[in-house]
């Protein structure tokens, strides 16, 4: 008992010593090349506010999310941190980030006008904001406009009937081994989008069901299997990829969806004589909907911890990095879209064609579902399509099936959701 | 009498004392534990229970029930089983195997081979794995390249869901055959020389020699060895961690059950779930371990 006793008393004393040391410096917890990069941009907030000052973690992305529920278990939080969209609803639902709308309300720098409005939407929960979008992130189509051409494709078709077409002509003209697009097997976000972009609503009745066998989800699980089953996309897992780069730059594929990170990729790894021939352009829009067909909101945004002791000093962190200044530097650093709107008339990304593909986009984005079982969904959306695409088993027994998951992994929802609704009634 | 007892008692009590911190230490780090995590097994115990206790419910065995009728959990089973199954034997055999050879008089320097066997043990996992995933590139690996000269495909050793589990095999024999062989070369070298001198002049051939000699004075060497790999085994994680980014991927290839677990508990944060799959684990360990000592005493008799 005594030693408890010493070790409680022991950590006590470090942790009162602790928090003198660190009395002065607003912690910043960003993740992966955003963490290293944000350092950067601190000593220009630190010049404009003498007195502040800005310590900054940088957390691998592979050990970000577990990092951030062991700091709430321990009170550990920093004061202000970059967070995935989709990480936002479940530290709402931890009740571990602070709610801006009075914020936001009062400040000059944040506005949520000059902010892709689907962006936006993704930090809003039952009318509550909780994160300033920092960066964007979405997906669109990257292509090799040569070999598009080549096949009498002279630029991306925008319907999917067209899209379809287009990467027939490219199989035809290529043969065996050539695809016209690369779509791998267990990842969510591809059919997800399309989902989406047909106007699915993914889950019903307040986020309390599964929603996949709604006509609009089966309309883009058609879509997306029919691909794989009349050869136009390899039916391979990521990992079954080897070298993406090199098999884009052989011809392997002519299309591949993925996001802006790729932008700098390509650029960097395709050789010389290809960066002349590929693009970018917006998703397909399923025949009879309007172009651009709607993707996804992806990116980080900023929250400020509910336990911080310094939340003045953490907004201001925020709203310096949400400046369109701000944030033109920091994409002239490490390639992340702004999330404001008029940072983009920033020259280099104004003139840019292909980042001129994700501006539009980006006007087009809507936001996956904002619960926080929304991972382990989508996990179960590859899971569960995968062996479709492979062809071994039925599209609609699939899709009950994953129904079936997902009204399973709500299952602990729905009974919060009517214990709160019991609890409010008189 | 009295004071003989009232001595007994004094020892004894100082007895308890002297084992008191030892005791305490164990129900505290152990005994305390596994009872928390057998009551969290019985709870739905989530990520919203994290943030406030009182959305915890009691669940009964409803955690194990749903567990046996998800599909993933028996594939990880599965693999599990294969790895100790395949992987076992394996390092078993490789591990005996080197033992043999380094106890032989005619090698030269067995000690340096003893350490070079060796080291792949205290070898860090995580820098074994970034070379043994250069060794299976499926284009510029080397493993492929000397498949490749005896006009064998490329194999996409981590990518293809046929083939990742067996590699994970390979490099678990390779990194961990080094330990059981140090054991392998005391229990050989504890074997009376003279045992073997006799059975020469008796005319016995070396195979004769092993299979009377050898194989039965080192069979309490293999039990131990036996079964000390296979709970190992079992409990396999880090290998299919670290070759598929913490997945378990291609499609559940190499998703063990500690792996499974580890995803539901500090992935999904289903903790009363993860914790179902340890108390699994564990019963499932519990049975192989007597199913291997009843096969090996059978052998004995």
């Amino acid at each position: 008992m005594r030693a408890i006793a010493c070790g409680l008393l022991l950590a006590a004393a470090t942790a009162c010593a602790r928090g003198g040391e660190r009395g002065e410096a607003v912690r910043l917890w960003a993740f992966g090349r955003e963490g290293e990069v944000v350092r950067e941009l601190v000593p220009e907030l630190e010049r404009r506010h003498p007195g502040l000052r800005v310590e900054v973690q940088q957390i691998p992305w592979t050990a970000a999310h577990e990092k951030l529920l062991t700091a709430y278990v321990g009170r550990e939080l920093p004061d202000v941190a970059q967070m995935g969209n989709t990480w936002i609803p479940e530290m709402a639902a931890l009740d571990a980030i602070e709610p801006l709308d009075a914020r936001v309300a009062a400040s000059a720098a944040v506005r949520p006008d000059d902010t892709f409005p689907g962006i936006w939407e993704t930090n809003v929960l039952d009318g509550t904001l909780y994160g300033v979008p920092w960066y964007v992130d979405t997906r669109l189509v990257f292509y090799r406009s040569d070999l598009l051409a080549a096949a009498g494709v002279p630029e991306l078709p925008r319907s999917w009937s067209g899209w379809r077409a287009a990467m027939e002509a490219v199989k035809r003209r290529g043969g065996d081994g050539r695809y016209g697009l690369l779509l791998p097997t267990n990842e969510w976000a591809q059919p997800v989008a399309l989902a989406v972009a047909a106007g699915a609503e993914l889950l019903s009745d307040g986020a309390r069901h599964g929603a996949f066998r709604a006509p609009e989800f089966r309309r883009a699980a058609e879509f997306f299997v029919g691909l794989y089953r009349d050869g136009l996309a390899p039916p391979l897992a990521n990992t079954q990829v080897a070298n993406l780069y090199q098999q884009m730059a052989a011809g392997e594929f002519a299309m591949y969806v993925t996001g802006p990170w790729n932008l700098g990729e390509f650029r960097r790894r395709l050789p010389a004589s290809l960066q002349g021939s590929w693009a970018t352009a917006p998703l397909p829009a399923p025949d009879g909907m309007p172009w651009p067909g709607v993707s996804l909101a992806g990116g980080s945004s900023l929250v400020v911890f509910r336990s911080s002791t310094r939340k003045d000093d953490a907004w201001k962190v925020v709203e310096y990095l949400s400046e369109p200044a701000t944030q033109k530097r920091f994409w002239q650093l490490c390639g992340d879209l702004p999330a404001r709107r008029s940072a983009w008339d920033e020259p280099a990304l104004a003139s840019d064609a292909r980042t001129a593909s994700f501006r539009l986009q980006l006007e087009h984005v809507r936001a996956t579902p904002k619960v926080p079982e929304w991972e382990q969904i989508a996990a179960k959306v590859w899971e569960r399509l995968e062996p479709v695409a492979r062809g071994t088993r039925d599209l609609d027994a699939s899709l009950a099936a994953l129904d079936a998951d997902v009204d399973a992994i709500l299952a602990k929802r729905r009974w919060l959701l009517e214990r709160k609704a019991a609890g409010e009634k008189p | 009498m009295r004071r003989l007892s009232s001595w007994r008692a004094r020892e004894a009590r100082a007895g308890l004392l002297l084992v008191a911190p030892g005791l305490l230490l164990l129900a505290l780090f152990l005994a305390l534990p596994v009872v928390a995590a057998l009551l969290l097994s019985l709870t739905d115990f989530d990520l919203y229970a994290i943030g406030d206790p009182s959305t915890a419910r009691f669940v009964g065995l409803g955690n194990y029930a749903r567990l046996l009728h998800d599909p993933v959990f028996w594939k990880a089973l599965g693999n599990t089983f294969f790895f100790v199954l395949v992987g076992g034997p394996l390092t078993v055999s490789l591990s005996l195997g080197s033992a043999l050879l380094l106890n032989h008089r005619l090698v030269r320097f067995p000690g340096l081979f003893r350490t070079v066997y060796f080291a792949p043990v205290v070898t860090t996992l995580v820098a074994v794995a970034a070379v043994w995933r250069y060794l299976y590139h499926p284009r510029f690996g080397l493993l492929n390249a000397a498949l490749g000269s005896f006009g064998i495909g490329p194999v996409d050793w981590l990518g293809d869901p046929h083939w990742a589990m067996p590699a994970i095999v390979l490099m678990a024999a390779w990194k961990n055959f080094g330990a059981n062989m140090i054991i392998f070369v005391a229990g050989l070298k504890a074997i009376p020389e003279s045992l073997y001198e006799a059975a020469r002049i008796d005319g016995a051939g070396p195979l004769q020699r092993f299979r009377s000699i050898t194989v039965p004075l080192l069979a309490p060497t293999f039990l131990f060895v036996g079964l000390t790999t296979t709970i190992g085994y079992f409990q396999l994680f880090a290998e299919p961690y670290v070759l598929s980014g913490g997945e378990g991927g291609p499609m559940n290839a190499t998703l063990s059950v500690a792996l499974f677990m580890y995803k539901q508990g500090f992935r999904w944060w289903s903790i009363g779930s993860a914790a179902s799959i340890a108390f699994v684990l564990f019963a499932v360990i519990l049975a192989a371990t007597l199913l291997q000592r009843r096969l090996q005493r059978g052998g004995d008799a």
